[in-house]
């Protein structure tokens, strides 16, 4: 029996087989020429019957998918037996290049004329560069990279995910994650929140378990076990149970003894935004816009952001929906907005900031949601990423006056912002605390670094500190005029945490948003508690020299956590 | 050579579904069949079977290309193509 402790992301006990995800294709190293022996005939006949593996494998998993991803699967199956591909690999194979090398340069030119016409095309540059990948793993006779697939449910273990791989993740098949990367912040953490998938991360050590080991895995505690015991089995058995009475959240957001705190979710788009208003979301926290603008060469017209911003207002009518304006930089590079060569995106020209090198953009971008909100019932709040002085916030505020928008806000997620919450909230009419990045910039610990994952949780009491601070810099603006404070919410991945959420109402929070799958699990943590009860545990967790402590600290004053195994 | 001229009819034009599409059948006829854009030089014409080709040849919906080939069975492989292209395959 072997034990692994990582930092559990998302709850549930579950028990199942394991399969670990293949590590990616290294390239084959440039110049490299055919072994010793090998007749360039002899390769391109390997490299044709490699071709013709990966094309059958693909077609199979077409023929089972269905929709957009049957036609992407196919289109990708093609393009494996390609002959404009494996004619220009032969080429370089008689020229002596190795099979290896010489489909892997084919596709690296095809894959980057795809890439220069634009638009769909460029999207499927990357499948071209999928499918060299999988023919030089065919060659090499070693898995072939991505999520396996299989017909039998199976508990994925990974280095890590990227954002990629969740089209490929089949949640009716993954029944948990489990990286030995990756932080709470990761693409992984986000991805198993919003599928409800039980994870752990950064569980060092678990790259070693075998394929087709049984294991047991807390997403809760970041506990995984290699041959569950019999009292974990009946605990995998119990969180079936409670996972289904918390399916449901009636759509009120309250403390025990009445104090409203409204539950909102986080979209990325339309799909997302009927989903949660389906699962009892009162409202969107934090309208994440980039989808509009992702994978695009250029800016998308006024016009087609009117129209997919009011897609996702009309599953809100009379609700708010709070959006964000344009994040791209770091993580999320927009070819036509950030600068790739930055040596510290994170710390670059990103949010709010690229409006200062490529101005005209946060203006059309404006006044498409102005219009989308003119015709559509929701209450549109809007928010402006990474801004760091009451200058800035005062600039957005002015640009939504001129566009029309009643509402402005500002994310805090610099901690300049929190430090200065009063004379920022002078200018606008809300903030939303971006919990991600607040972590990652207070802590001076990048979000997707497995090593640094002790330091990137928002448990960490100076980001706690934070938070209290924000929320006292609002009452303080709010003293000297009648009225209550302006409102502060919460809108990451914190807010998702039930015993985070608590913390965060007692330090006076106003709402949280979160991925909608969480919205049950906090609303029925919430109701358990009184404020004061809830007051006296942020207290507690403050107080806490650790972000361990604090955690465990709170942890242990909610019994209700380790009855529904949360 | 035995060649006919055909407009595409898919809303997408040769894109995506609509090109996966020809790209098999094109590979499934008896002879090697070409595909290039009308005015251009049958030297520049390419693999009507590449769904890599066809993507970068970037045919919209309208746009009237040229197939070619040669051999046992050329005449009837171009019909069957012809009528493909002139069907709208996304409404399928």
């Amino acid at each position: 029996m072997q034990n692994f402790q990582g930092v559990g992301v998302s709850p549930g006990r579950i028990t199942g087989s394991v399969r670990q995800m293949p590590k990616p294709v290294s390239e084959p190293p440039s110049g490299e020429k055919l072994a010793e022996g090998i007749s360039p005939e002899d390769a391109v006949v390997r490299l044709k019957a490699a071709a013709q593996a990966v094309h059958d494998e693909l077609k199979a998993r077409a023929d089972t998918a269905s929709g957009d991803g049957k036609a992407v699967l196919e289109a990708t199956a093609l393009m494996a037996k390609d002959t404009m591909l494996l004619k220009s690999a032969g080429k370089l194979i008689n020229a002596g290049t190795s099979a290896e090398r010489a489909i892997w340069e084919a596709g690296a030119s095809v894959s980057e004329m795809l890439h220069n016409l634009g638009g769909y095309m460029a999207e499927r540059a990357t499948d071209v560069l999928d499918v060299r990948a999988r023919i030089v793993a065919e060659l090499r006779g070693v898995p072939a990279p991505g999520i396996p697939s299989s017909e039998t449910p199976f508990i994925l273990v990974a280095e890590d995910l990227a954002p990629a791989d969740t089209a490929t993740l089949n949640p009716a098949v993954v029944l948990a994650l489990v990286t030995s990367g990756g932080g709470p912040q990761s693409h992984t953490a986000i991805i198993a929140r919003s599928l409800g998938l039980p994870a752990v991360v950064a569980a060092h050590g678990v790259d070693g378990i075998a394929d087709g080991s049984e294991v047991y895995v807390d997403g809760a505690a970041g506990f995984v076990a290699v041959e569950p015991t019999d009292e974990q089995r009946a605990l995998a058995t119990a969180w079936a149970e409670t996972s289904a009475t918390l399916a449901a959240f009636d759509g009120n957001g309250t403390t025990a003894d009445g104090h409203l705190v409204p539950l909102l979710a986080n979209v990325g788009g339309a799909k997302d935004a009927v989903a949660a208003a389906g699962l009892g979301a009162q409202g969107v926290g934090l309208f994440r816009t980039e989808f509009c603008f992702l994978e695009r060469d250029t800016e998308p017209s006024v016009d087609e952001q009117a129209a997919a911003y009011k897609a996702v207002f009309d599953a809100f009518p009379g609700k708010k929906v709070v959006l964000r304006t344009l994040d791209a930089g770091a993580d999320k590079p927009l070819p036509f907005l950030t600068d790739a060569t930055e040596p510290n995106p994170a710390l670059g020209v990103r949010g709010y900031r690229t409006d200062f090198t490529t101005p005209g953009v946060l203006e059309r971008q404006l006044e498409a949601i102005a219009r989308a909100a003119s015709e559509s019932e929701a209450d549109v709040w809007v928010m402006a990423p990474m801004i760091s002085t009451a200058a800035e916030a005062g600039r957005f505020a002015s640009l939504c006056a001129a566009a029309g928008i009643q509402t402005p806000g500002v994310m805090v997620e610099v901690p300049s912002a929190a430090l200065t919450a009063a004379t920022v909230l002078r200018e606008v009419g809300f903030a939303s605390l971006g919990t991600n990045d607040l972590t990652q910039y207070a802590m001076a610990a990048d979000r997707q670094l497995g090593p640094l994952a002790d330091l990137n949780t928002p448990w960490q009491p100076a980001v706690l500190r934070l938070v209290q601070l924000t929320v006292e810099g609002a009452a303080q603006e709010g003293s000297g005029r009648e009225g209550t404070a302006k409102p502060v919410g919460v809108c990451g991945e914190a807010a998702a945490d039930p015993a985070l959420a608590v913390v965060l109402t007692g330090l006076g929070v106003t709402t949280l948003s979160m991925t909608a799958r969480s919205l049950a699990a906090v609303g029925t943590v919430l109701k358990t508690v009184t404020l004061e009860q809830a007051q006296e545990l942020a207290r507690l967790a403050l107080s806490a020299p650790s972000a361990t402590e604090a955690r465990d600290w709170v942890r242990a004053k909610l019994p209700v956590l380790e009855e529904l195994g949360l | 050579m035995p060649e006919r001229t055909a407009t595409v009819a898919s809303r997408s034009g040769l894109h995506a579904r609509p090109a996966a599409l020809f790209a098999e059948a094109a590979g499934e006829q008896p002879v090697d069949v070409t595909i290039a854009m009308q005015g251009q030089p049958e030297d520049e014409a390419m693999d009507a079977a590449s769904i890599l080709s066809l993507m970068t040849l970037g045919a919209a919906k309208g746009d009237v290309v040229v197939l070619r080939a040669e051999g046992d069975g050329a005449e009837a492989a171009l019909d069957a193509l012809v009528k493909l292209l002139e069907t709208d395959l996304d409404a399928e």
